[in-house]
């Protein structure tokens, strides 16, 4: 219905514009200054208020918000969480390991015993199953430690002072404040980091947190990332301290994706994106403490079992492609062997090896399969091992040759390279652009392309 | 807009907001607060859902929706995202504001915050100029009873002129009182008499002039002092808004 033409509503609207004109435009500020006055009147006749107890919470707030003590002690919750998980996990990765290993062995019975030919018996209990068995014993520990911990420190009302923390770095980004919010949720999972990009209202720095958000390790790859530095530290270090400095590795890491990501933002809104970061304000919530019981629930069952089903869903399927690839010969090589080796020169170049390379291609759907599928290419029979230890884990990595710069440009690959299709899939769906799709996957993979390439040049002069 | 009344709600609510009910008879409950009251919390208590809910403002960012039973009737609960008012300068606030305003809601529920009911209360009374069916519940009460806030529920009832239910929504503490409240105030077993702000004289005035103007036009289908408080104060979304909802043009 068209009312445009409508005597009365004409004269509605030109004599409230001849009112604001004549009252100098400052009509909101009156009505909220007369909303408030209500409020405060009505509180004032309600409400009997104690301020030493929200005197106590600012005193809390002085320190952990500090200029100067403030990051500090951000980084060392960081490193005990990444402790806790490291080593919490342990046991409970052995466990499930044994496990699941002990019925892989009857399960192989089991298929030879009701007559399965043998190639798929192999096929489906060294290619699937053990694919299965190793995403879930090496993932879900951490995961089920790593979570809850990390939403309680949400819950108790952390998080946004992290936020407040590195706001300050962020305005120096130009980007907004509640990226460093968005950029925590990526610690869980990109694709919710994403998501948790709608909190920001500017298009111009949602952009920016969207196409950056991949640049902190998600929960997928945390696992590849803690069991690399685990490898890293422990020859020459005693058990008890390895923990220790395995955490720090990670901690160091998460340091350097944080970097890049403020690099990036930095580089997007000097160039493609530019514009100046936009004011908000941000609510510190009081501390509260944590409903421990509904945590754990929502931590276990709707995260970690998410994450867990998604990985195995992806893993199952790469595990039978990835045995299939490496046990269907051409001349005397695998197929998989024959990819790797066409890779080769250019992986050489970056500090990493061919079948490095397949893995993370090959990952592509999930993160967390990376390692699975490069332990399966490297074994020479074109099945996966066992999972037992870290040492043994060591042992075959150094049988393929490597080296501290394999291990170290490993690591930084798997930070800074392209994001899982989960993610993208995401982001394609939150920006509704090809465009800016291609880009959070070609701009990550370029630059972890290049810190892989001078790594392995600054290496290569000094030894 | 030959439809009726009923029928071009329902319609509305399914097509704009997608809320669809299942029975005519089913009430629509508006769940509205200020970011971090635990408002997500009260929803899952309501609903029995285990929707994540984070100590930190702006989590919900989508509206999400949850149905519940009391008695003998089917509830659907809207999710609105926290705000801290309806004076549409965000996104959020736009939402919120075109929910409770156009979707028409039976009961908007605002959650307090007992910590800082005064800062809360800005968002209740921007409600109540939209809407008479509103239940004030203040939650986080253990919250305010450790920090030795104490609340006068009566008074604030009273001061107000709506039911006022204090709760614990982590705890389920309170939570029945609530779904009883939100059951009478669907079936107007309960009368609200909504606090009225006092602007100053000439805003009041011009108020009196444009009122009767507006509520000629649209009858009962906007509330026509609220509608009139806007376009003085000259916000646009509301022009828009009414375009996308009630299919008036306004745009000059």
């Amino acid at each position: 219905m068209n009312l445009k033409d409508d005597v009365k509503i004409k004269e509605v609207i030109e004599k409230s514009k001849k009112f604001r004109a004549e009252n100098n435009e400052n009509i909101r500020d009156t009505i909220v200054e007369s909303i408030y006055e209500k409020a405060e009147d009505i509180t004032r006749k309600t409400v009997v208020k104690d301020t030493e107890r929200l005197l106590s919470q600012q005193r809390i707030d002085d320190i952990i918000t500090s200029k100067r003590t403030g990051i500090p002690i951000m980084l060392l919750m960081l490193a005990v969480v990444f402790w806790l998980t490291i080593q919490g996990a342990n046991y409970p990765s052995e466990f499930l390991a044994k496990y699941l290993f002990w019925i892989e062995g009857k399960l192989g019975l089991f298929f030879s015993y009701i007559q399965v030919p043998l190639w798929l018996n192999n096929l489906l209990v060294l290619g699937v199953y053990r694919t299965f068995a190793w995403v879930v014993a090496v993932m879900l520990p951490p995961m089920a430690i790593f979570f809850p911990i990390f939403t309680l420190l949400e819950d108790v009302g952390y998080l946004p002072r992290v936020c407040f923390n590195l706001d300050h770095a962020f305005k120096k980004a130009c980007c907004h404040g509640k990226q460093a919010l968005t950029m925590c949720m990526g610690f869980g999972c990109n694709a919710a980091g994403v998501i948790a990009c709608r909190i920001i209202e500017s298009p111009r720095e949602r952009l920016i947190a969207i196409v950056t958000n991949n640049f902190v390790p998600c929960n997928g790859r945390f696992p590849t990332l803690i069991a690399l530095s685990m490898v890293f530290v422990g020859v020459s270090f005693s058990k008890t301290s390895s923990s220790i400095i395995a955490a720090l590795m990670v901690v160091l890491l998460v340091l350097i994706g944080i970097g890049i990501t403020l690099l990036t933002s930095y580089t997007l809104s000097k160039t493609i994106l530019k514009g100046m970061p936009s004011s908000f304000t941000l609510e510190l919530p009081p501390y509260r403490k944590p409903q421990i019981g509904r945590v754990l629930y929502t931590s276990i069952i709707d995260r970690t079992m998410f994450v867990l089903g998604r990985a195995v869903v992806v893993a199952v399927p790469a595990g039978a492609i990835t045995y299939i690839l490496s046990n269907i010969m051409v001349g005397n090589l695998s197929i998989l062997s024959h990819a790797a080796n066409f890779l080769a020169p250019f992986a050489s170049a970056i500090g990493l090896d061919g079948f490095i390379l397949i893995a993370f291609i090959l990952g592509f759907p999930a993160n967390e399969i990376v390692l699975p599928i490069l332990l399966m290419a490297y074994m020479s029979k074109g099945s996966m091992i066992q999972f037992e230890s870290i040492d043994q884990l060591r042992g075959i990595l150094l049988n393929n040759g490597w080296t501290y710069l394999t291990l170290i440009n490993t690591m930084l690959f798997s930070l800074l390279h392209f994001p899982c299709a989960t993610t993208v899939w995401t982001i394609k769906k939150e920006t509704g652009s090809i465009k800016w799709t291609i880009l959070s996957v070609v701009m990550p993979t370029i630059i972890a392309i290049v810190i892989c390439f001078c790594t392995t040049q600054i290496y290569r002069l000094l030894w | 807009m030959g439809l009726t009344h009923s029928a071009s709600t329902k319609q509305g609510l399914k097509d704009l907001f997608n809320v669809e009910k299942l029975k005519e008879e089913d009430c629509v409950i508006a769940l509205a607060g200020n970011p971090n009251t635990g408002k997500s919390t009260v929803f899952n208590s309501l609903t029995g859902l285990h929707q994540h809910t984070g100590n930190w403002p702006g989590k919900t960012v989508v509206n999400s929706q949850g149905k519940y039973s009391h008695k003998d009737k089917d509830f659907i609960i809207v999710d609105l995202p926290g705000t801290y008012s309806l004076l549409a300068s965000s996104v959020e606030e736009v939402v919120a504001r075109d929910f409770i305003c156009f979707g028409k809601p039976d009961v908007t529920v605002v959650v307090l915050d007992a910590t800082c009911i005064e800062r809360n209360l800005n968002l209740l009374l921007q409600v109540l100029e939209i809407t008479d069916n509103v239940v004030a519940c203040v939650n986080l009460m253990d919250e305010a009873k450790s920090k030795n806030i104490k609340i006068d529920i009566e008074g604030l009832s009273k001061e107000l002129g709506i039911p006022v239910i204090p709760t614990t929504a982590r705890n389920n503490v309170g939570m029945n009182n609530l779904k009883d409240t939100i059951y009478d105030l669907c079936h107007n077993k309960i009368e609200t008499c909504p606090v009225q702000i006092l602007y100053p004289r000439e805003i009041t005035e011009q108020l009196q002039i444009l009122t009767p103007m507006l509520s000629s036009i649209f009858m009962d289908k906007i509330n026509a002092k609220w509608l009139a408080l806007r376009l003085l104060d000259g916000d646009d979304s509301i022009i828009n808004s009414i375009g996308k909802f009630l299919e008036y043009d306004l745009k000059t």
